[in-house]
């Protein structure tokens, strides 16, 4: 297993140089100007000595090396730092954001909390709802219970958060006035009134997305239930005279569990992208916000940093899934 | 046997239906039988005969909806186990009546130890501690002939071969020494040598434990080997049932004789063409008023499509639901 998972992380290496390539490539290619949002009057020759700052007269693979050797260690040194408070942060150049002048770095430290918050939440709280119903919903198929929880799915699914987004706002915010329209990411919550308001803030964001969540991964539990609801084993669990809680809650769903954690681990990259179109909706300045201005003001290395985290963050989920389906699954071995 | 000796499991007029969208299907139609203290029933029929459903009634093991028992009674132990509660139910799976079904290779669970599934029922209904239920699984894999038993507690079922989970199954349903074995087709999805080694096994525990067994299959030559009775099902019906040597040697009901002369002989004649029963085996969409095996007998005449046969007895302990007398026949 151990040997496993260093060859897969060893392989990760090329797959995540090449990813990065082809995103350092694609912004090469689009359209843009990082200097479009500058005043007119600026002469021509003083926005061009601004267009060599930003390094823009170098060779596209010298940007990409110099871009590469800050992401893979200068980066990383200043963030360890950041984290443990020890003086190990590298000399040198860092990535600098087009837009703001300040280390990608930090701004990514700034927006992660925000995300975490309310879409980690919505995430964690997806799960919690999610299982419960699809293996109620399983265990008494076709039942009222079932046809609901079928019913809201299906709305969930359905309904884009654009749509369910505003419409909340309109209800809550507009007409009954419980929640506040525009998410507060000053607030400091440091007491009890605080950390009301911060609930406040979050709850139409977080119950947007945790009905998203929960539509789907509660189908894919109560398919999974269904699909071994009905084996032979269950048949032999009740023949030794297990109780339907036992037959349920241990044979069944210990089975049923092995392709939803992939789906829920497989997942878990989504929260850092940020839900994009909720977090522009709500005002919640997170990282989904963070990429979507990047991309609108052609923060190159902003959008680069950015895509390149999410594609390391989604190749190591991978991983996870697959090791976390060989713990649950005897049957699969990785030698 | 000793005859007269007090039935373990006695069975009435059971009936089961299944409800489905295109309507009922009456899969058992009053079977009636019974089974005495150590004794071996073969019970032998067709794919769709009704075996299986008949056994599972028993236990309400089966998917309710869309099965249903619309009658009968099942006594046990002195109590009825088609009216007893769920709670009192759970206390006879496993506890008095053991069961061992076709396929062992679906049979366990895949994600949980032989071990943990050999003493969940012996923690559940023995009231084991975890070491004790542990040495007991490990002498109860002995005893079914897995070697190096303590070890293979460990290991899961996939790591086992078809045989050996069939082993194991038999295992689990001996756990808490049951007074009744029901073997639902154990050997059909088993080639023919580890077949015979199953075979060998049974017969050799129940000389050594005594328990009443029921063995369903629709291999004739196993139940010869085996059996003290034999009850053969068409249907959804008991059509003939009787002392093995009797079915053998004097088969009443036409379909046994069919069914008997399917069975290749291995002295025979090289020229004998393989015999078969034309037809299929009714889909009783209704509660027969006919003898359901008419459209396939050769002996059919205007009373079968009329009457549904009652049982009758034609030799002590031999009876038959037909209304062809073969011995009249015959002279």
């Amino acid at each position: 297993m151990f040997n496993y998972t260093l060859r897969r992380l060893l392989l990760a290496i090329p797959t995540l140089l090449f990813i990065a390539l082809i995103i350092f490539l694609l912004l090469e290619l689009s359209p843009g100007d990082p200097l479009a949002d500058m005043p007119l009057t600026i002469p021509p020759e003083v926005r061009e000595q601004m267009r060599m700052a930003l390094g823009l007269g170098e060779a596209w693979y010298i940007r990409f090396y110099k871009w590469l050797y800050m992401f893979a260690v200068i980066e990383p040194s200043h963030v360890l730092a950041g984290m443990t408070g020890l003086d190990m942060a590298l000399e040198g150049p860092r990535i600098l954001s087009w837009q703001t002048r300040s280390p990608v770095a930090d701004i990514i430290a700034q927006r992660l909390p925000q995300t975490l918050w309310v879409v980690g939440l919505s995430y964690v709280l997806g799960v919690l709802v999610a299982v419960p119903i699809g293996v109620y919903s399983a265990y008494r198929q076709y039942s009222w219970f079932d046809q609901a929880g079928s019913f809201v799915s299906m709305v969930g699914f359905s309904l884009p958060t654009f749509f369910t987004g505003p419409l909340l706002m309109l209800i809550f915010a507009v007409w009954l006035g419980w929640f506040p329209i525009i998410y507060d990411t000053t607030l400091v919550v440091d007491d009890w009134s605080t950390f009301l308001e911060q609930l406040r803030q979050m709850a139409m964001p977080v119950f947007v997305l945790t009905l998203y969540n929960a539509a789907q991964i509660s189908r894919f539990m109560r398919a999974s239930m269904l699909d071994n609801l009905n084996q032979d084993y269950v048949r032999t669990a009740r023949a030794k005279g297990m109780n339907e809680r036992v037959v349920v809650l241990i044979h069944v769903l210990r089975n049923s569990l092995i392709p939803v954690v992939t789906v829920i681990a497989l997942g878990i990259p989504t929260v850092f992208t940020g839900a994009i179109i909720t977090e522009t909706i709500f005002r919640v300045n997170g990282l989904g916000q963070l990429l979507i201005t990047a991309i609108y003001a052609s923060d190159i290395p902003m959008v680069l940093t950015l895509s390149v985290v999410f594609a390391i963050l989604i190749v190591l989920f991978n991983l996870i899934a697959d090791l976390l389906y060989a713990f649950l699954d005897p049957r699969i071995r990785y030698d | 046997m000793a005859d007269g000796a007090l039935p373990v499991l006695d069975v009435k007029n059971l009936k089961t239906v299944f409800r489905t969208r295109a309507g009922d299907i009456h899969a058992v139609n009053s079977v009636s039988f019974d089974l005495k203290p150590g004794e071996l029933l073969g019970v032998v029929g067709e794919s769709g005969s009704g075996k299986s459903v008949t056994m599972m009634s028993l236990l309400r093991l089966l998917p309710m909806p869309p099965a249903e028992i619309l009658q009968g009674q099942v006594m046990l132990g002195g109590r009825d186990l088609l009216t007893t509660g769920e709670d009192d139910l759970r206390a006879v799976r496993g506890r008095e009546v053991g069961f061992i079904f076709q396929d062992p290779m679906t049979s366990l669970n895949p994600v949980f130890t032989v071990g943990f599934q050999i003493m969940e029922p012996l923690r559940r209904h023995m009231g084991m501690t975890r070491a004790q239920a542990r040495r007991r699984a490990a002498e109860l894999l002995q005893l079914v002939g897995i070697p190096d038993a303590e070890r293979r507690l460990k290991d899961y079922p996939h790591q086992f071969s078809g045989g050996m989970r069939q082993r194991v199954m038999i295992a689990i349903a001996l756990a808490c020494d049951p007074q009744v074995l029901i073997a639902d087709e154990p050997t059909t999805a088993l080639d023919v040598t580890i077949q015979a080694q199953i075979l060998e096994l049974v017969k050799e525990l129940r000389q050594k434990l005594g328990m009443a067994i029921i063995w369903i299959t629709h291999d004739l030559g196993v139940i010869a080997g085996i059996a003290d009775r034999v009850m053969v099902m068409y249907g959804g019906q008991v059509v003939e049932h009787g002392p093995v040597r009797e079915i053998f040697r004097n088969p009443a009901h036409p379909y046994t004789r069919a069914l008997l002369q399917t069975v290749p002989k291995v002295h025979g004649d090289r020229d004998d063409k393989l015999r078969v029963i034309e037809g299929q085996p009714p889909i009783m969409v209704t509660v027969p008023t006919a003898c359901p095996f008419r459209d396939r007998c050769a002996h059919a005449f205007d009373r079968c499509a009329r009457e549904n046969p009652a049982r009758r007895e034609i030799a002590p302990g031999h009876d038959v639901a037909c209304h062809w007398d073969h011995h009249e026949a015959a002279t």
